[in-house]
């Protein structure tokens, strides 16, 4: 990037400016040199002159950020005292639309970011198939490809809400985020290898330091699952999975199985230790549910919420997301009474299968102590449950799949608390 | 040599039919071996290979007792425990370990060859998994210590856990407007 203006000399980069556009004509390496040159004999010009501020604005630059003053960041929390085993969470609250930027779309590792060359990365597919093949990202690439917006929900959002009602919505729901994804369907890749009728069961494994490995029916695979390899339009973050992630629309985030570079085609499932000493729900009785693979709807109000504080009294617009792992958020109904009464939200178009929703619900807050809540009803009919509900069925030690109403507290001092 | 020319070309145009693009390269058997890792409950996926918890005992600690401790009981709050919690899982507090919780012992073999020791994966030979894994079960008391596991009695060592795990029952949860 010769031709861009070091940052110390901008004042003098209108010269360079008008040097580039008359270059932009010349070839590449040419025009790169007469940028240098003109940018040294602008240093030389600064010598003797007294610097006269630009009031034109920052130059281009090749890869944008965001503006200095924006701060909302992820939340790490690592769970061993071994790095990358834990999670980074979305800040719902500060976020708008259903779109997660990529950088801070939730992680949740059990073995680090592996640093993977794309050139090298191979994808596996072998087992029960009549022709056991291995793709590049080339390959992959040149097959139909196909993009989809659904969220991700890691199966254990959540874990110690039931008990503990958690104090803001990073905590309590920010291992969700939502993003378009472009990738090839995997039906096309198993249909070039040919799946053999015994196969029942696919076993998809990440090329992450513990080569972590997740069972998954056949059945999914071949409904809408994909091999992605770009989010929201660029190639995937390395934490997401860089350079190949299985996505699994609407199921627990840790099916969605990132750093790809195996499935194996089996007739039954492995039994790994995610689909057994984790992601599983252990129930009252004492027994487990396993491959609870979908993840029920659910909706949360990311503002007002936990932590933040209301101006006045007046017009506030309550707003948060829905989604259901079961196709489309049809409903979502909102209380300001501590759910006494419950009114229609506006839901946002897009309104799409699989994928969060953006709901908007006018509100006049009158100054005085308020429990606002939500929530949601997919296309199934299927109705958010109350916290109260869930844990009557499921009790306070199945951890994963928690998805109650969440109640905030609004007090009259305008602050935001659990309620 | 017209004929054979033939013969290719046809054999050619079959491949590209059964194979709708015929993208990708046919995987070899080195492909599968640099990455044939998983192991299931009935042992399939399981090298040939033995060891006991006696032999065991050595290797967990100079490569596991820095993180999971001595006896497997873990350091709280920075590494799982690896023991006890059996009879815990309807208490208020389940302790979830692989004497408590895991339902096979094969996964315990397979998460420990592909994932542990945690800073250096898949640096023990077949021998040494199936030696630190006996002696994983045994301070869960559920091998003796000169108890051969192998490709064979791996399979066979029945978890506390074993009946633990039902199938998803979900929409359990039926909610009220
Ligand atoms: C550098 C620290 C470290 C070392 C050394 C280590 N482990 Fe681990 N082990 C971990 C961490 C961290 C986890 C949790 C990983 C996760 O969060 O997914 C773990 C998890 C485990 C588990 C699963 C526990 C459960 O119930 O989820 C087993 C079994 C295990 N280790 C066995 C071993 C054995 C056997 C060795 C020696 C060969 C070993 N570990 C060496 C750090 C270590």
């Amino acid at each position: 990037m010769l031709w861009q203006v070091p940052e110390a000399l901008r004042w003098v980069a209108p010269a360079c400016y008008i040097v580039q556009i008359v270059t932009e004509e010349l070839t590449p390496p040419r025009r790169r040199f007469l940028a240098l040159g003109a940018s040294l004999a602008g240093a030389v010009v600064a010598c003797r002159k007294a610097p006269v501020p630009s009031e034109s604005g920052a130059h281009m630059r090749a890869y944008g950020e965001r503006s200095p003053h924006e701060k909302t960041v992820r939340v790490v929390r690592e769970l061993t005292k071994s790095l990358g085993t834990g999670s980074s969470r979305t800040p719902l609250g500060e976020l708008h639309g259903i779109i997660t930027p990529s950088a801070l779309h939730f992680e949740r590792h059990h073995s680090g970011v592996p640093a993977i060359d794309p050139a090298a990365h191979r994808l596996l597919v072998d087992g029960l198939v009549e022709r056991p093949l291995t793709f590049s990202l080339d390959d992959l690439k040149r097959f139909p490809s196909a993009s989809r917006i659904c969220f991700i929900e890691c199966g254990g959002n959540s874990i110690g809400e039931p008990g503990a009602n958690l104090p803001d919505v990073q905590k309590s729901h920010g291992l969700l985020s939502c993003s378009e994804w472009t990738g090839v369907p995997l039906s096309i890749v198993l249909k070039e290898a040919g799946l053999k009728p015994e196969a029942t069961w696919m076993i998809a494994e990440g090329a992450d330091a513990g080569r972590m490995s997740r069972s998954i029916p056949v059945s999914k695979a071949l409904d809408d699952a994909f091999l992605a390899y770009a989010q929201n339009g660029e190639a995937l973050r390395p934490e997401q999975g860089y350079p190949l992630r299985l996505l699994l629309p609407g199921w627990e985030g840790n099916t969605n199985v990132k750093w790809l570079h195996r499935l194996q085609l089996v007739d039954q499932p492995a039994m790994s230790a995610k689909e057994t000493a984790n992601y599983t729900d252990l129930m009252p009785d004492g027994k487990a549910q396993q491959f609870t693979f979908v993840m029920e709807a659910r909706s949360v109000i990311t503002r007002p919420s936990g932590g933040q504080k209301l101006a006045g009294p007046g017009f506030h617009e309550i707003t948060g997301l829905a989604w259901s792992g079961y196709g489309k958020i049809a409903r979502v109904e909102v209380s300001t009474d501590a759910g006494q009464t419950w009114a229609d939200a506006e839901l946002q178009a897009p309104v799409l299968s699989k994928a969060a929703v953006r709901f908007r619900y006018p509100w006049r807050w009158d100054g005085k102590e308020a429990v606002i809540a939500c929530r949601c009803t997919d296309e199934t009919g299927y109705l958010q449950p109350t916290r109260d509900e869930f844990i009557a069925v499921r009790g306070l030690n199945s951890g994963y799949h928690y998805n109650g109403i969440k109640p905030w507290r609004v007090n009259a001092d305008g602050t935001v608390t659990n309620a | 040599m017209r004929s054979m020319l033939l013969l290719l070309c046809s054999a050619g145009v079959i491949a590209a039919q059964s194979q709708p693009y015929g993208f990708g390269q046919p995987a070899t058997a080195a492909d599968t071996a640099q990455k044939d890792l998983t192991v299931f409950p009935n042992g399939k996926g399981l090298p040939s290979g033995k060891g006991t918890a006696d032999q065991g005992a050595a290797i967990y600690k100079e490569k596991c007792a820095e993180c999971h401790n001595e006896k497997g009981e873990g350091r709280p709050g920075q590494y799982p425990a690896l023991v006890g919690g059996i009879g815990s899982l309807t208490s208020a507090k389940p302790l979830k370990t692989v004497g408590s919780f895991w339902p096979y012992a094969t996964t315990v073999w397979d998460y420990i060859r592909r994932a542990m020791p945690f800073d250096h994966p898949r640096s023990l030979s077949a021998d040494e998994v199936y030696a630190v894994t006996a002696f994983v079960l045994h301070l869960n008391g559920l091998v003796e210590r000169t108890q051969e596991l192998n490709e064979k009695t791996l399979p066979a060592v029945k978890m506390p856990n074993r009946d633990g795990f039902v199938p998803d029952r979900r929409p359990d949860i039926k909610s009220k407007r």
